[in-house]
């Protein structure tokens, strides 16, 4: 009995040791072949400089960083209220029979293939836009109204388990002061649950960083400076995709390089959702 | 003058007779206890005065209730509105997770409320009342989870207080509390008592004693006997009221 227990507690040392394993080997793997492309290249050059001509030796990946990031903002304004809105609802105004359609529609969403996405969003937004705009629809809104939707299933699936865990007490507490429904679930539920929909919006922010697929197919690709949201741009991801099949030498550690940086800001994301977590709900 | 009117009031949770025929006057300007073992109604007729017992499903309610002569179950009663005027204290406190002031401030703000000189009075005359102000006032905008058990009922009896009730509902408000704490809050209802009426669904039979002056005895679901505190407790005119307060069973 006892020689089983330890044999099981070493398979389950074993299988916990394979994950860490498998990170800490992706973060060895990437720092190896990208920090030293950034101080050949130089640390300011390659993270400020605006241009990127690969050709001409010439790595600047300011311009998919800030495409990143302004894609990902765009996204996040744009679904966030969305995404919250719609956990309330499912929460608390939702009738117990329609709830189960709603759920198992937006677990739905989480589990359909980004390429899909893409698609929806070369055929559908992409025309749209163009039409809208009268140019090219490959451009900075395209990408971000598609992210929005697709970090919808994340955000949603986290703060509404958020929302459904506040305490009933302080929504009856607010209902005894005379509060409506709705008072009392946007003005006592919804702020006690505060910490966690930032936890799902940190992952919303994660999940749209990091999508290449979707955005490759509609955000045009252009490795230059963003120009407006009417206008298309690169992100970090898109960058190593499409130029990783043919790279070779500097460029491909440069290629690597942007991975580190993606890997950097992921970390950081990361890390503000264990802060998060750790965070007493309420001040002192 | 009597506050509140029950007449041939019956409650059923589903199939549940959980109220039977109750009649009861309360009287404005008095602590009235309701008193008898756990399950048997007392807390149920409680929420119905406010209507919280419309949170529960298969809640349905047969007989009159009167606030001031005016019917609570009528389908013309705003339901809001009566909760502004009855105002509820918890067993367990539950003060929400926001700073002192903000938790005051709460009912004021929901009921259209925004001058800020207007919060700060209400605040301040809220916590005087609930006999707190002293301990709290230099730290109102810390967060009300961190004071304890105690100051957290009272916080709750002045958030309620700030929407200017006309009637305190509490439900077995000292149970979760030390003895001092307790005593503080039996202090404070006899005070509030000038201002509000006041019914306390209490398990503590002392506490009853020492604070109502009127008293309603719960059994499965009836009411035993009502009348004044001092002759339900010397010379009950039931038996059974007689062998709960003695302590034979419950």
């Amino acid at each position: 009995m006892k020689l089983r227990e330890t044999i099981m507690k070493l398979v389950f040392l074993i299988a916990a040791c394979c994950s860490v394993l498998a990170v800490a080997l992706i973060c060895i793997f990437l720092f190896m072949n990208g920090v030293p492309a950034i101080f050949k290249i130089g640390p300011l050059k390659f993270l400020t400089g605006t241009v990127w001509k690969p050709g001409n030796n010439i790595f600047g990946i300011l311009p998919m960083i800030v495409g990143s990031i302004c894609v990902t903002g765009l996204a996040i304004l744009m679904g966030v209220p969305v995404a919250i809105l719609t956990s309330v609802f499912l929460s608390r105004y939702c009738p117990k029979k329609f709830y189960g359609i709603c759920k198992s529609g937006i677990n739905l969403m989480a589990g359909i293939p980004s390429i899909v996405y893409g698609f929806f969003g070369l055929v559908v937004i992409v025309p749209l836009m163009a039409q809208l705009t009268g140019k090219n629809g490959n451009t900075m809104l395209t990408a971000s109204i598609l992210l929005a939707v697709m970090i919808l299933p994340t955000v949603v699936g986290v703060t509404e388990s958020a929302i459904t865990s506040v305490p009933e007490s302080y929504y009856e507490a607010s209902l005894g002061l005379g509060a409506t429904h709705s008072q009392s679930v946007f003005f006592a539920v919804v702020p006690a649950a505060k910490s966690g929909i930032l936890a799902g919006i940190v992952l919303g922010i994660g999940r749209a960083i990091g999508e290449t697929m979707a955005v490759i197919m509609i955000a045009g690709n252009q490795p230059r400076m963003p120009k407006g949201i009417t206008e298309g741009l690169r992100t970090m991801t898109a960058n190593i995709v499409l130029e990783m099949g043919y790279a070779s030498g500097l460029h491909r550690e440069a290629l690597i390089a942007t991975g580190v940086v993606l890997f950097v800001f992921i970390l950081l994301i990361n890390l503000s959702v264990s802060m998060l977590n750790r965070r007493v709900p309420y001040g002192d | 003058m009597s506050k509140i009117d029950v007449s041939n009031m019956d409650l059923y949770y589903g199939d549940f007779h959980a109220l039977k025929n109750i009649n009861l006057s309360i009287d404005a300007n008095e602590v009235t206890a309701f008193i008898g073992p756990s399950g048997c109604g007392k807390s149920t007729l409680l929420k119905s005065i406010n209507r919280m017992n419309d949170l529960v499903p298969g809640c349905r309610i047969t007989g009159e209730m009167l606030l001031d002569g005016e019917n609570i179950y009528s389908g013309k009663m705003d339901v809001n509105g009566l909760r502004k005027r009855v105002g509820m204290v918890f067993q367990k406190p539950n003060p929400f997770p926001m700073s002192i002031y903000d938790n005051i401030a709460y009912g004021p703000r929901t009921h259209g409320v925004r001058s800020k000189a207007k919060l700060d009075d209400i605040v301040e005359q809220s916590l005087r009342q609930a006999a707190i102000w002293d301990e709290v006032k230099d730290r109102l905008k810390k967060s009300a989870l961190g004071m304890s058990g105690g100051q957290q009922q009272r916080l709750c009896i002045a958030r309620a207080l700030a929407v200017q009730p006309e009637v305190l509902l509490m439900d077995e408000p000292t149970s979760a509390l030390d003895p001092i704490s307790t005593s503080k809050i039996e202090d404070l209802a006899v005070e509030l008592k000038k201002d509000y009426t006041i019914i306390m669904v209490t398990h503590n039979m002392q506490q009853a004693a020492r604070i109502s002056d009127k008293t309603a005895f719960f059994l499965l679901g009836e009411v035993v006997e009502y009348g004044e505190t001092e002759q339900i407790f010397s010379m009950p005119k039931d038996k059974r009221t007689e062998d709960y307060i003695t302590g034979r069973f419950g």
